[in-house]
């Protein structure tokens, strides 16, 4: 019995496997082939473009030997007549794991908080999400089930590499050859994948964020760089494979617009060309996406409707992912027309056998059927630096091609065969015959009805009496054979027919018939009239209406990216922050985006003139101290000391946050990297210009900040007892970790001015982004804002400062000022405190809410900050407290979130008070700012108003009729059968300094 | 004269904090006090410009315009002249966690919250430290009365309601075991973990909660049909709810939540019912008008719970729900809720920022609360009989810019306005020589 499944197993292995010339083999002699096949009169795409009528393919030993209308063909040709049939290069799919199993890991993210340091591997990159000299070839194994699934589709080639880490290791180029496996790997190593996920292999808790990510790239290619010019004692097989595979093709993913465009920064920055593996959301940025100058690679899968039945439910759903579903087919248009050059991946889809369905929809909405051509066969054939092996059928191609009905993108047409390197896979059979159509059928004395229609590839029956009853029956063709199963309605017991035949004619069936009781009869069914596809008399389906793209693509985005205005406000109390005081009765006016001048009886013959009686006019709130609009993570816990993360790569554009922010009338905000480690990610400052990419929303030429912290989230001091598990636990090893880190990056810039200094003779030492990063503070080139609560601890950091011959700009929340504002002073540091927390943890227990005017009555310039994306919009009421608890001046009052955040941030030169010359970044309130009745009307940055609260009110209603209308959209959706996915929401979660996650 | 004494009085309160943390509770009022001439808000919507307004042996005597009231010169043993300032009704605190927690992230000052499903006989007031630093940092803004309300589960327990300066927990009850609360089941849920959030989806175990409470319901109010030789504490702790004695507080922001949460209630009988937190309850308010329930309003201070609303809809919801004739009052659960109690006048300021009448929105933190908390008897407006628990400010209580209090009573006994905060104002400001 097991010799019998052997010799099966064998039989089936042998006869389904071709080897290379010198394999030996065990079947008889050599048998090798050398006949050509042709295939004749059929319509042939070579490529895209060119496009023979009743053309020949000729082909020899799995590739094209020629193609045209004029073809020789020899005498040892197997010849296929296609009369009426067309030919296209197969499809690539660069983007997949076709026979790759993805790694699983033991652990689950967010497993540990535990920051563990150390590697498993030896001799390769420090940290295990960087693995390039992983190979995907090494672990492929041909999944043939999963290669029909691609063949079906009409897929010929794909990528394949292993998806897991940041680095993620080179990947193959496959053929899809079912029947010869030593063709089937057409490169072994041809493109070199990253991406935004850290290895499932890894315990290593860093980097536990997205900056962390794009730290640990940077840092890697400033290793592979040193490393490569030998400056290394070490050996790291990481980096080699590295440098081994910069000459493969660059994919990262990154799975999002506002990633690609992080994945491009890190490009240009290295002088690399990543080919971007995207999501399907580029529409939403597609000016920013155009300019990243990067091809793409380009998922198809689109969100299934809402189901809205249920208006409880359905009120959960925002309009964002509404308009999401409703924008997503026009992505591959909005590309295309963009002259972006992308390939398209099947990445993404539930099942393979969506791609067709979804590719159909995108053409739909407008996306060019020869763009999509190409997007599947030379687009990514060019990528690859393949265009002579795969993507088209020019002499010496392979001869990857599939057989098609007719034009492919359509929803008709049938696909017969895919051809991978001259083997034949049938997706269905060509020379099925169409017998849809009506017939009398005779069985016996029996008479029916039979009606055939469906898709000529997929046919469906039925039977019915002659007076038009039902009558049950099962139906099937197969290679031309018919069998059909009926069961007589006007019968109880099981007195069925089975019927069978092979159709010879479409018009005339016939063929043999048992019965129940075993008697055989013939059946003849002759057709009475033709099959007339319903379909075909209705109108096709109409795209849904489109919504406009907005930017951000969230409630409240503007179809339009603003414009400067000039400006006059009359007559309003102005609150100047400068000698001049509070003005009243006064104007300003804002031209060319900066204050032009501000006074009584102003006049400018271009301006906007705007009433502002009883009105109150301000520069804008600055926040010193905010994490809204961060990407994926706000606290880079992985180290205590991460001086190499920034939030300039992970500002989001796109959080509502902004808009809300304006509302409130904050047009800066420093975000700040969270408090969980001593050593903290360096700030971005930013500009809330709402509906801009986020590189426009930084600070121009903005001040070097970093964040330090200090005190229990260090200490990790409300962790629980049991997890004392990270270097520092008290504040005593504060101390240790600062000067230890600082003498570090003293000794790190000493090396590096000595060997600039000897004319960069010898081995360089290696850049490291941390200590670069320390030493900027060491050198005064970089600020320092420190998480702070307690007397002690304050003095502690000025101390070291003191120690390295350096001050520390800014104390941040420091509760605990008021007790050394004296020395604060002294050693020159600023404070941007809360105006009244306290009692939320033991360190807090002695903060008060006279802390602010204490400080600032001792000469400490004071700010009061956020922290908490609520509280930023109302900054304007938190100074006021400083009147109400400390006696401080309104006017004085009114700088602590306006002036002083500006001069805490080195920007006071530019914004922070109404002066001629500086940034138009004001403020329009409805009354005295420090009350709390106060509203901003208008928040404009330089002299764009991204706020305006008659405006915002027609937002509303628009936000309602576009729901609404989507809602009507997705009801008919589901009414006409599609599927649909259950109301539900994306969470958010609102940083605050100690917020922590795990990507 | 009289505000000599009064700050005479501040003084040697002042003293005494050198040695005590905590501010020593009023004496009683020996005496009786007549107000001259504040802008009094009454906190029913009405105010009077200038005003007289007395009080004796703890109790309002007289509310009246002073430019027409007639007065013997002996009527009141004191007077406090308060011209341009304002007199208010001691703002109420709804839904407190106040003396129960000190420090939020130190577990152990932290007594908010037991263990278990239901436990309507778990007391908050028994806990209630009526000595924490954090009360007394709350009054000077003008809040002097607060429900203490335990947490968690799916009924927490039963609240209290106190006066904020008082020797002891039983000194401090104003109305003991006023409610129970019952935090009724979402309609949805979250997804993913803490570090990952996933998408907020329908639950369907929702049905299934909330007939768990339903049946909860139907059991209590069968067992208290009679007083059966066994008892059983938990189901004896409602019986308020069924004979109307005590107020069920549903805690429920979402619509189909309250919606269903007061059908609920309303089919077992049971008699007041308030909504806590009702962030839709704007989208409610035929189902609380068909019922006659009121809401406390959650922290408005917060932001709106998706980017499509309108990004101001937490302030404006008081307004919204007003004009729908729904009684709103205020609460401040959340983040940092105990010291934050010290802004609910600024919450009930932003209400009229966003279009509330200012008189109406001092009516959130006063009568609509007290009537939500059945305390209107004694407390929440300026009205001759009720408590003398009031203050003076300087300005409009309602706005951090002029909140300033210069004198508050409770039940008449002028309180201590000093905080231990600012004893350490006072020691850093003379450490720097600063005035």
């Amino acid at each position: 019995m097991k010799k019998a499944l052997l010799l099966l197993f064998l039989s089936v292995f042998l006869t389904k496997t071709y080897a290379q010339d010198y394999f030996p083999v065990n079947e008889s002699v050599h048998n090798k082939s050398k006949n050509y096949t042709v295939f004749t009169n059929a319509t042939i795409y070579v490529s895209p473009t060119q496009k023979i009528e009743k053309g020949t393919l000729l082909i020899q030993d799995g590739k094209v030997v020629s193609v045209g209308t004029n073809i020789a063909i020899p005498k040892n040709s197997i010849t296929i007549d296609l009369t009426g049939k067309t030919i296209y290069p197969s499809f690539i799919d660069i983007y997949t794991s076709f026979g790759i199993e993805k790694p699983k890991g033991n652990m689950t993210p967010g497993r540990s908080r535990n920051p563990l340091y150390d590697t498993k591997r030896t001799g390769f990159y420090w940290n295990e999400s960087v693995r390039p000299e992983v190979n995907g070839y090494e672990t492929f194994k041909y999944d043939q089930p999963k290669a029909d699934e691609f063949l079906k589709a009409g897929f010929g080639v794909v990528g394949t590499h292993v998806p897991d880490g940041i680095a993620q290791g080179s990947g193959a180029l496959v053929a899809l050859n079912n029947e010869n496996n030593s063709k089937q790997i057409i490169s072994n190593k041809l493109t070199n994948h990253f991406a935004f996920t850290k290895s499932a292999l890894t315990n290593q808790q860093y980097p536990s964020s997205l900056m962390g990510m794009m730290a640990l790239l940077r840092q890697m290619y400033l290793d592979l760089d040193w490393y490569k010019k030998g400056n290394s004692e070490t050996k790291d097989l990481s980096l080699e494979a590295l440098a081994s595979n910069e000459k493969l093709v660059q994919i990262f993913a990154t799975e999002d617009k506002l990633n690609s465009l992080r994945a491009s920064k890190i490009a240009k920055e290295f002088g690399l060309n990543y080919v971007l593996k995207g999501s399907g959301n580029e529409f939403e940025r597609i000016e920013e996406i155009k300019n990243t100058n990067a091809k793409f690679i380009i998922p198809i899968s689109f969100p299934d409707a809402y189901d809205v039945s249920n208006p409880y439910l359905s009120n959960q759903i925002e309009l964002a992912d509404m308009r999401f579903w409703n924008q997503a087919p026009t992505n591959l248009k909005v590309l295309s027309d963009n002259g972006i050059v992308f390939a398209l991946t099947t990445d993404k889809l539930k099942k393979i056998e969506d791609f067709k369905p979804n590719l159909l929809k995108a053409i739909k909405y407008g996306f060019d059927k020869t763009k999509a051509l190409e997007a599947l066969t030379t687009i990514p054939a060019a990528i690859l630096g393949k265009s002579d092996e795969v993507g088209s059928l020019k002499t010496g191609s392979y001869a990857n091609f599939i057989i098609t009905s007719g034009e492919v993108f359509d929803e008709k047409t049938v696909l017969y065969e895919n051809w991978v390197q001259g083997s034949k896979f049938v997706v269905n059979d060509i020379n099925a015959k169409d017998i849809r159509g009506n017939y009398d059928l005779t069985v016996g004395k029996d008479t029916y009805k039979w009606k055939i229609d469906g898709t000529a590839d997929a046919q469906k029956s039925e039977i019915t009496t002659v007076d038009a009853k039902k009558v049950k029956s099962t139906f099937s063709i197969a290679k031309n054979w018919v069998s059909l199963v009926i069961k007589p309605a006007d019968t109880i017991k099981s007195n069925f027919a089975r019927l069978t035949g092979f159709v010879e004619k479409a018009d005339a069936l016939s063929g043999k018939a048992v019965l129940s009781n075993g008697d055989e009869l013939v059946w003849n069914a002759v057709k009475t009239s033709p099959f007339v596809a319903v379909k075909d008399t209705l109108k096709p389906e109409k795209p849904n209406h489109v919504m406009p793209v907005t930017y951000p693509n969230v409630a409240f985005g503007d179809t339009k990216k603003q414009t400067a205005q000039t400006l006059l406000f009359k007559n309003a109390t102005v609150w100047t922050n400068e000698k001049e005081g509070i003005l009243t009765e006064a104007d300003v006016l804002i031209k060319n985006g900066k204050i032009a001048a501000v006074g009584k009886n102003l006049s400018d013959a271009s301006a906007t003139v705007i009433d502002a009686k009883g009105k109150h006019i301000t520069s804008g709130i600055i926040d010193e101290h905010s994490h809204i609009a961060i990407s994926k993570g706000v606290n880079e816990s992985g180290h205590n000391s991460t001086a190499e993360v920034t939030i300039q790569d992970v500002v989001n554009s796109e959080d509502i946050n902004i808009y809300r922010d304006l509302a409130g009338g904050v047009t800066i905000s420093q975000l700040l990297h969270g408090s969980a480690n001593p050593i903290g990610g360096r700030s971005a400052i930013v500009k809330w210009k709402w509906g801009s990419a986020a590189d426009e929303m930084l600070y121009k030429n903005q001040p070097k900040f970093i964040k330090f912290a200090l005190g229990e989230n260090v200490k990790q001091a409300n962790w629980g007892i049991d997890n004392p598990t990270r270097f520092p636990q008290t504040r005593m090893g504060v101390e240790q970790v600062f000067t230890d880190y600082f003498q570090l990056a003293k000794e790190y810039d000493e090396n590096w001015k000595k060997f600039n200094a000897g004319n960069k003779k010898g081995k360089a030492p290696r850049v490291d982004l941390e200590l670069q990063t320390l030493a900027e503070i060491l050198n005064k080139e970089r600020f320092i804002t420190c998480h702070s609560y307690v007397e002690s601890e304050i003095l502690n950091l000025m101390n070291v400062a003191e120690k390295f011959n350096f001050r520390v700009n800014t104390f941040t929340h420091i509760l605990e000022g008021y007790k050394v504002a004296d020395k604060m002073k002294e050693h020159g540091v600023g404070a941007s405190t809360f105006s009244d927390w306290w009692a939320y943890k033991f360190e807090v227990n002695d903060a008060i809410p006279y802390n602010g005017p204490i400080m600032h009555n001792e000469g400490v310039v004071v700010a009061y900050n956020s922290d908490d994306a609520e509280m930023s919009r109302r900054l304007n009421q938190e100074a006021a407290k400083a009147v109400k608890y400390g006696n401080v001046s309104e006017e004085d009052a009114w700088k602590f979130v306006t002036l002083n955040p500006a001069k805490l941030l080195h920007i006071d030169d530019k914004v922070g008070s109404l002066k001629v010359g500086k940034d138009a970044d004001v403020v329009l309130w409805s009354e005295n700012p420090l009350s709390i009745y106060a509203k901003a009307e208008k928040t404009i940055i330089e002299g764009v108003v991204y706020f305006d609260i008659e405006k915002d009110a027609q937002k509303q209603l628009a936000i309602t009729k576009e729901r609404n209308e989507l809602i009507g959209q997705m009801l008919q959706e589901k009414n006409k059968g599609n599927s649909t996915q259950a109301p539900t929401r994306k969470e958010k979660r609102e940083y605050h300094c100690d917020t922590l996650e795990q990507l | 004269m009289i505000n000599k004494n009064i700050y005479k009085l501040l003084l040697l309160f002042c003293a005494s904090v050198q040695i005590n943390a905590q501010q020593i509770p009023a004496p009683k009022q020996s005496k009786s006090i007549l107000i001259l001439n504040a802008t009094a808000h009454l906190g029913n919507g009405k105010v009077i410009q200038n005003s007289a307004i007395g009080f004796k042996d703890g109790k309002i005597t007289l509310v009246a315009d002073a430019t027409t009231i007639r007065l013997a010169a002996d009527a009141y043993e004191t007077t406090i002249d308060a011209s341009g300032k304002h007199v208010y009704p001691g703002f109420i605190a709804a839904n407190t966690t106040l003396g129960l927690v000190e420090i939020d992230a130190v577990k152990s000052s932290d007594d908010q919250e037991e263990i278990g499903t239901f436990n309507p006989n778990v007391r908050s007031i028994i806990a209630y430290n009526s000595e924490s630093k954090v009360v007394e940092t709350v009054r000077p803004n003008g809040v002097l009365v607060a429900q203490v309300t335990p947490r968690g589960g799916t009924i927490s327990g039963t609240s209290s309601i106190v006066q904020l300066d008082a020797w002891s927990w039983k000194d401090a009850i104003l109305k003991e075991n006023d409610g129970i609360h019952l935090n009724f089941p979402s309609s949805f849920k979250r997804s993913g973990s803490w570090f990952e959030p996933g998408v907020i989806e329908p639950n369907k175990d929702y049905p299934k909660q909330a007939e768990e409470i339903n049946a909860f319901l139907i059991n209590a109010k069968a067992y208290n049909q009679t007083t059966p030789k066994e008892r059983n504490i938990v189901l004896e702790a409602t019986k308020g709810l069924f004979d109307g004695t005590q107020t069920l507080y549903i805690h429920a922001d979402e619509e189909k939540q309250i919606v269903d949460a007061i059908q609920l209630a309303a089919d077992n009988q049971i008699k007041k019912v308030v909504i806590v937190g009702g962030f839709e309850a704007y989208k409610a308010t035929a189902q609380l008008s068909k019922y006659n329930v009121g809401v406390l309003l959650r922290r408005v201070h917060d932001m709106p719970t998706s980017a499509d609303q309108d990004v101001n809809l937490p302030y404006k919801m008081a307004k919204i729900l007003t004009d729908k004739g729904i009684v709103v009052g205020l609460e401040n659960s959340g983040d940092h809720e105990r010291m934050s109690v010290r802004n609910l006048p600024f919450l009930a300021g932003t209400c009229a920022a966003f279009g509330l009448d200012k008189e109406v929105a001092v009516q959130l933190i006063t009568l609509n609360t007290a009537k939500l908390l059945g305390v209107d008897a004694t407390c929440g407006t300026l009205e001759t009989g009720k408590d003398a628990t009031l203050f003076i400010s300087e300005g409009d209580a309602l706005d951090m810019r002029t909140n300033k209090l210069t004198t508050a009573f409770i039940q008449g006994r002028n309180i201590n306005l000093d905080t231990f905060q600012n004893k350490l104002n006072r020691k850093f400001k003379e450490k720097f020589g600063q005035k």
